[in-house]
């Protein structure tokens, strides 16, 4: 069958008539064309407005058009919109194709002639790939009503609590023995300074007790396997020790456990707890973990106190890893962030001189259930320091570090002035770049802690050291800074440093990715589908992200992108279905050889092996379409539609033809 | 001795997520780059079948470009490091066949890299130019690829 192709030329105003000569265009298409099937060829100012759109739906039904060429914009752009339009004339959607002559023409050439000799080429590729183009219909899945929502930090709270109040069940998996996450260590959250724990704890109960929350802790997703809507998920439910029937959380394990140990996660290592432990005493659930590392039974063989005084028999030291299986229909991951290491900024000290704190440490100095009851002190455990100096920028905005800001750091800064000034008296100095205090009432914070008497100095710090050069400096800690306000270097002697460090992706974040397919940025947060108007999306259909594994960012925003995810969530699950772009790849059994050179290249396990034909198989589930395989089959088994080899093939000659007349 | 007057062609392939995204930010932009570029969109980079870049080549291009997701960003995963390896193993194929292997280029390019994607670009024309041109057209007035009989016969 001779097809009946119709060309649109658009202007797009003046972007792309301003440099493209599109009449000539759309005259040389009809003219030179014709033998490749093209019957018509317009141009038209906007072919995207409903005027141009309804153009080619008149000429597919009047000229019985089979293909259509759009020559405008990127398909990232309007190749929905033409494809609608094509649908609405009866015509298949997936015979339209894009010719982008604005962001790869007219907006990135200036001599006329030049681009519109490569408009025509690429009108010539895009009319000569239509041919190939196959009817397709879009793939339907159905959505399973459960989500997965992997950290159970704030944002991951957020997003559990929309959706299990929404009706439908979460599995809220977090690797800690308690969810609560950085939250759950704070003292006082910055711009209000409400307690943390009073505002988080209420959170964690509700999502600990809610009928619809399956909540694991002590577990890690170990494998997913599947696709939007239909995902299988195994979770590694790490062995407690304790049984989680027969416990009641009294604690008294805990209490008789004679073997203390440095708690490095919840304590930041200034506190100790014991080896068989909840990790502080709100923690949700309520079941304490057996640390088999430090717990002397495991070390030594005996002991078993914790057993012998254990008024329910909980304590069961045979148990092993379970492994659980879950089905979800969408996936969460709000696995959040690790502090920057202060101990890479050498010069600052941390980890030599005693009396230099991070900002992790410094919340549990502060805070009252902390291990000094919120008594700021110094590394000795009882001196009150007469001055502190609070250093920003940690680890961020830092060319040796991280490029980035870490958002929260000049509020958390200003947030530990307060509460020294509060609680201690002392002098305070704060050391920073610039100030950065947006958001609501931030900036209001600031100018409060800056009439409480907090001194700020503007400037890079270069140094924190215990060499002293006069004698007001003995004993004291010298923080050697330029002070760009003042235009000078400054020598402050202080008891106390502690410095605001940034965020970090988590160690495992790639790693963490990979297992769901997901990528991330070159600074390791998970990449979001769009950064402006898809910050919770991302680039596989299912998986979405919120909190800090986005990025850098405080409380509210967290909250709300936890929300925002489940949104989204929700809005899948009520479609009950959803349609996925026909972009597969199939194969031919009767051309397939067996060589079983594609079987090892699908990250997505889609390509199986049928032993018994000897001959390869494809998923069409769990296949995404990337075509990998398609180039790999060297007898040529392997289709893929929506870019097959006869696709681009024909748009490579189509593109070239120019080439080709004018020898 | 180089030909002023030469204006190579170049075929460019793009991953769907990365690179052409680059390519349209670029555009967005407005930044500027040599026209001898003509662009086609794969969902991957490891959708690139090395027949792709042999069929252009025949056809008139004086180069190919390659353009995918930086390693370790693809959107499925790994295929780039696919694309990677075939690239790799092509550029000695190229050299057997008595083509220069710097005719065929690899250019990591994320989607916020309209302006590396701009850069390599024309970067890449200027290297084309002093290589000069291909000369593997065919030489026939008639815009005619293989046509389906000799298809046919080749398959038989």
């Amino acid at each position: 069958m001779t097809e009946r192709i119709g060309v649109y030329v658009c202007h797009c105003g003046s972007n792309i008539a301003g440099v493209v000569d599109v009449v000539d265009v759309a005259n040389w298409a009809a003219e030179k064309l014709g033998r490749q099937g093209v019957v018509i060829a317009r141009e038209y100012k906007f072919m995207c407005s409903s005027l141009g759109q309804e153009l080619i739906e008149k000429d597919i039904k009047e000229l019985r058009l089979t293909r259509i060429v759009v020559a405008a914009c990127s398909p990232h752009l309007h190749e929905k919109t033409f494809r609608i339009a094509a649908k609405n004339a009866g015509l298949n959607p997936y015979l339209v194709e894009l010719a982008s002559i604005r962001e790869q023409v007219s907006w990135v050439h200036t001599d006329k002639t030049v681009a519109t000799q490569k408009a025509k080429a690429v009108v010539s590729g895009a009319v000569s790939r239509v041919i190939e183009n196959q009817a397709l219909d879009e793939l339907k899945v159905p959505i399973n009503p459960n989500t997965l929502v992997v950290g159970g930090g704030i944002a991951g709270i957020q997003a559990a609590l929309e959706i299990a109040n929404a009706g439908f069940h979460v599995y809220l998996v977090e690797r800690e023995p308690s969810i609560g996450g950085h939250m759950a260590q704070f003292d006082k959250t910055f711009p209000t300074l409400d307690c943390s724990a009073c505002i988080l704890t209420p959170r964690m109960v509700e999502a600990g007790t809610h009928p619809n929350i399956t909540l694991m802790t002590w577990s890690e997703v170990e494998k997913v396997t599947g696709y939007v809507g239909s995902f299988n998920v195994t979770i590694r439910k790490k062995a407690r020790f304790v049984n989680e029937e027969l416990c009641t959380g009294c604690g008294i394990c805990e209490e008789k456990c004679p073997k203390k140990v440095i708690d490095d996660v919840y304590e930041a290592g200034l506190g100790y707890r014991k080896a068989v432990y909840t990790p502080f005493a709100q923690a949700v659930p309520k079941y304490p973990v057996m640390d088999t590392q430090n717990c002397t039974y495991f070390l030594k063989g005996t002991c078993k106190a914790c057993e012998k005084f254990c008024p329910t028999g909980a304590i069961d030291f045979n148990q092993t890893d379970q492994f659980i299986n879950v089905e979800v229909g969408n996936i969460i991951l709000a696995t959040g962030y690790d502090l920057f290491d202060a101990r890479k900024v050498s010069n600052y000290g941390y980890g030599r001189l005693p009396n230099v704190f991070t900002s992790l440490e410094f919340e549990r100095l502060s805070n009252a259930a902390g291990p000094t009851n919120g008594n700021i002190v110094l590394r000795d455990g009882k001196t009150t320091p007469q001055s502190v100096g609070i250093i920003h920028c940690v680890g961020s905005r830092d060319r040796n570090f991280n490029n980035y800001c870490s958002v929260i750091c000049c509020m958390q800064g200003l947030k530990f002035a307060h509460l020294v000034h509060e609680r201690t008296g002392a002098t305070v100095y704060n050391f920073y770049i610039d100030m950065r205090t947006a958001y609501k009432a931030y900036d209001e914070f600031y100018q409060r802690v800056l009439e409480e008497g907090t001194l700020f100095v503007r400037g890079k710090v270069a140094e924190v050291t215990d060499a002293a050069r006069h004698s007001n400096e003995k004993g004291k800690l010298i923080i050697q800074t330029e002070d760009t306000l003042a235009g000078k270097q400054r020598r402050i002697p202080v008891d106390m440093v502690i410095l605001s460090s940034g965020l970090q992706p988590r160690h495992d974040a790639k790693e963490v990715g990979k297992l769901f397919g997901i990528s991330c940025s070159t600074d390791g947060w998970f990449t979001e589908k769009h950064p402006k108007l898809d910050p919770v999306a991302t680039m596989t259909e299912g998986i979405y992200i919120a909190g800090c594994a986005q990025g850098p960012k405080d409380i509210p925003s967290s909250v709300a992108q936890g929300a925002a995810a489940s949104a989204r969530v929700l809005d899948k699950i009520l479609q009950k279905e959803v349609a996925l772009e026909p972009v597969r790849a199939s194969v031919d059994k009767e051309k397939c050889s067996g060589c079983r050179i594609c079987n090892g290249l699908c990250p997505y396990h889609a390509i199986l092996f049928l032993e018994k034909e000897q001959v390869t198989e494809i998923n069409l589930a769990l296949c995404q379409g990337c075509g990998t395989c398609v180039a790999a089959c060297p007898a040529g088994a392997i289709s893929g539609t929506g870019f097959s080899n006869e696709q681009i093939l024909a748009q490579i000659d189509g593109l070239l033809m120019e080439n080709l007349e004018m020898v | 001795m180089t030909d002023t007057t030469f204006e190579p062609t170049i075929i460019g392939f793009t991953c769907n997520w990365c690179s052409y995204r680059a390519a349209d930010l670029a555009g967005t932009a407005r930044m500027k780059y040599a026209p001898n570029v003509r662009l086609i969109r794969l969902m991957c980079s490891g959708r690139l079948d090395p027949t792709f870049v042999l069929r252009a080549l025949s056809q008139g291009a004086d180069g190919v470009m390659i353009t995918g997701c930086h390693p370790g960003e693809c959107h499925y995963i790994e295929q780039n490091y696919k694309a990677l390896r075939r690239y790799l193993l092509l550029k000695r194929v190229l050299k057997g066949m008595g083509i220069e292997p710097e005719r065929v280029k690899l250019v990591w390019a994320s989607a916020a890299e309209g302006a590396k994607f701009a850069a390599e670009t024309t970067a890449f024309v200027e290297e084309i130019r002093k290589l000069g041109p291909l000369h593997w057209r065919k030489k026939s007035d008639q815009f005619s690829v293989i046509s389906e009989a000799e298809q046919k016969e080749v398959a038989a």
